[in-house]
């Protein structure tokens, strides 16, 4: 079968003025226990690629400089 | 790639799952001979993994002298379990329940004390007295991960588990699996492995339609369970559901270990309490269910009578610690636990040991069915296990592994074997226009929760068995565009296995037993001439999914006169009311 892409809004956000993963960090992008933050390639900075989130926060407290914001995903808002 | 572009990676131990109940075992492994080789290896990275990564608020069944005795605690699980138990591997727990407790305080671990030093226990079962608070409990992950590099215990983060490999004796082997960022195979060869891979937690979907809003940690999906199965191991009564009540839609625990001492209660849509005791049953979950869909429902978390500062403990606790983005749900909601009481569930279903009883058959010892194979925490059989349970089993791996492996000449593999498995891990990658993993994983879940749901319903199971084969069958047409798209089309085969195996253990016990969690609608009554035994579900010599039965061994402990008291969990009202 065909495949779609279909869109979804995720509910980690990176302040990218805040994310120092240009600049090596990986702190968020190690501890999420579901692998969905990435380095965007553009920006070179961290994003949730993949929508997949348990919404339970390593990535925040763990961030070095405040960046990461874990919001409830929409569904279960 | 073949087997033989693949370096082969040699071990003693090998531990597969690094949460709460793996990491113990393999620093105990160290402590046992720190000439030992152990390897952990874990599918995310150990410092925030598993059930456990932000912490926990509190110890659910602590046996801490002066408060409560193996013995009855051994008794009250029996009790809870509706006599399924294996009780030597209960007490073998109770016995070690406390010497863990001290052995984590001395590593930093904070438990709650009073003035005068000692536990602060808290009354939160039906009859005893267990639950020990730990309030600033969000630290034990880094404590473990200090324990881990001190005994220099060999971590592999980001690689999953695929398939047990065994030799042609029977005996444990290793493991294949794969690098969830490169896809590339790892084989590693052992004489003794530990697994420690979690509940089974995402059968089942949640209410909120979100495939990652589970109750469970998502990364627990039941890898464990499905190659403990395909290497030959006896799992056992996986009818028993882990069935959980939840704050709705969050999807987490309300929760009433924490709240209940202080004063906090499950209530119905009046305010008025309907159990008698909160500790997660399958006999309370049975009576929450019922008024869940009564006149008097929905059910609810009661706080709003509570004094300020009270709820101010509650919030700092519950906001702070295990799954802390709750106060942030409340705050969209506009829920504050002083003006209202917040609405409750009932969890998808599950396998978790920790919770109920089902899970992979370990006795005393933590062995397998399988010689060299070990299983601890939420994917072993042992009940009722929670937190403290996977250390103490973890433990008890570890010192059953190190044994096994000391005495344990040289490992072959069967490359015949690994060769089949390699071609099933890359295939997903080869298929391009295919069915992507997430549609097959909601699929099959949205189908566990149509049909296999208690109240269970004879037909309704046998046809939800059938639509989840149907699903088995669409395999081939899995693909993934990356490796962590392979990732998740790895997951979603062990997720089929665990359907297949909740339906099958789900009609071959044709009675009702453990409350909610295996109330069958056309077998209501349980029925101890017939079904008074562990059920058992394994491959049989066809590679065929089979059924059986495992005697109860000979209580330790008797029941006593406390033998029914989980069967009068419904707060009885006044004849004249």
């Amino acid at each position: 079968m065909p495949i779609a892409n279909h869109h979804a809004a995720v509910p980690v956000i990176v302040d990218e003025d805040k994310c120092i993963a240009d600049k090596g960090c990986t702190v968020c992008i190690d501890v999420c226990p579901l692998d969905v933050l990435w380095i965007n390639e553009e920006t070179g900075k961290a994003h949730m690629k993949y929508d997949e989130c348990w919404y339970c926060m390593p990535c925040e407290a763990d961030c070095p400089t405040d960046a990461v914001t874990v919001n409830i995903p929409y569904l279960l808002r | 790639m073949n087997i033989n572009d693949i370096p082969v990676i040699d071990t003693d131990v090998l531990v597969i799952g690094g949460g709460t109940a793996g990491p113990m075992a393999a620093v105990t492994v160290k402590e046992q001979d720190p000439n030992l080789k152990v390897m952990l290896l874990e599918k995310a990275n150990v410092k925030r993994s598993g059930a456990i990564s932000m912490g926990m608020d509190g110890l659910n069944n602590a046996v801490v002298p002066g408060h409560a005795t193996p013995e009855q605690y051994v008794k009250e699980i029996t009790i809870a379990n509706d006599g399924i138990v294996h009780q030597p591997a209960l007490m073998a727990y109770a016995t070690r329940s406390f010497p863990m407790i001290e052995k984590l305080d001395s590593w930093g671990v904070h438990f709650q004390k009073d003035e005068t030093g000692d536990y602060d226990m808290k009354k939160v079962h039906h009859l005893g007295t267990y639950v020990l608070p730990m309030p600033e409990g969000h630290n034990v992950k880094k404590i473990l991960y200090r324990r881990l590099r001190r005994n220099r215990v060999d971590v592999e983060n980001r690689y999953t588990a695929t398939r047990l490999l065994k030799d042609k004796d029977g005996n444990i082997a290793g493991m294949i699996g794969v690098n969830t960022r490169t896809a590339e195979p790892i084989i590693i060869r052992a004489k003794a492995v530990i697994m420690a891979t979690g509940a089974a937690g995402r059968i089942g979907l949640p209410t909120s339609g979100y495939l990652f809003g589970t109750y469970e940690n998502p990364a627990n999906c039941g890898d464990g369970h499905a190659m403990a199965y395909h290497v030959g191991a006896d799992l056992a009564n996986l009818e028993c559901f882990q069935v959980n009540p939840l704050l709705k839609d969050y999807n987490g625990p309300a929760c009433a270990y924490v709240t209940g001492p202080l004063g906090g209660f499950t209530a119905n849509a009046y305010g008025e309490r309907f159990i008698e005791c909160d500790y997660w049953s399958g006999q309370m979950m049975l009576e929450f269910f019922k008024e869940l869909d009564s006149g008097t429902g929905p059910v609810f978390l009661k706080l709003d009578h509570l004094a300020e500062e009270t709820i101010q403990e509650i919030e700092t606790v519950l906001h702070t610690n295990e799954r802390p983005t709750r106060g942030r749900f409340h705050e969209g909601r506009e829920v504050d636990y002083r003006k209202r009481m917040v609405e409750m569930h009932i969890s998808e279903i599950g396998f978790c040991s920790g919770h109920s009883a089902s899970g992979v058959w370990t006795d005393e010892t933590g062995a397998t069915t399988v010689p060299g194979l070990y299983g601890a925490g939420d994917m072993a059989s042992v009940p009722h296990n929670y937190m403290l349970g996977a250390f103490v089993y973890g433990q008890i791996c570890g010192e059953s592994a190190a044994e096994f492996a000391k005495s344990r000449g040289d490992v072959e593999l069967d490359e015949a074997f690994i060769s089949t498995e390699l071609e099933r891990i890359q295939a997903p990658m080869k298929v391009k226009d295919g069915i992507p993993p997430e549609q097959m994983e909601y699929k099959v879940r949205r189908l566990v929760n149509d049909y296999l749901q208690p109240p269970k319903v004879t037909k309704k199971m046998e046809i939800g068995l059938e639509r989840i084969l149907a699903v088995r069958e669409d395999v081939s047409k899995l693909c993934a565009r990356d490796p962590h798209e392979l990732l998740r089309a790895m997951e979603v085969q062990s997720i089929i296995d665990c359907a297949e195996m909740a339906a099958r253990a789900s009609l071959y016990r044709t009675e009702s037993r453990w409350g909610l969690y295996h109330y069958r609608v056309d077998c209501p009554d349980q029925n101890d001439a017939d079904w008074f035994c562990h059920t058992r579900l394994y491959k049989d010599q066809n590679g065929q999914m089979a059924s059986g039965t495992r005697p109860v061994d000979d209580y330790i402990v008797p029941l006593g006169e406390e033998k029914d008291a989980y069967n009068k969990l419904r707060v009885q009202k006044a004849a004249n009311e």
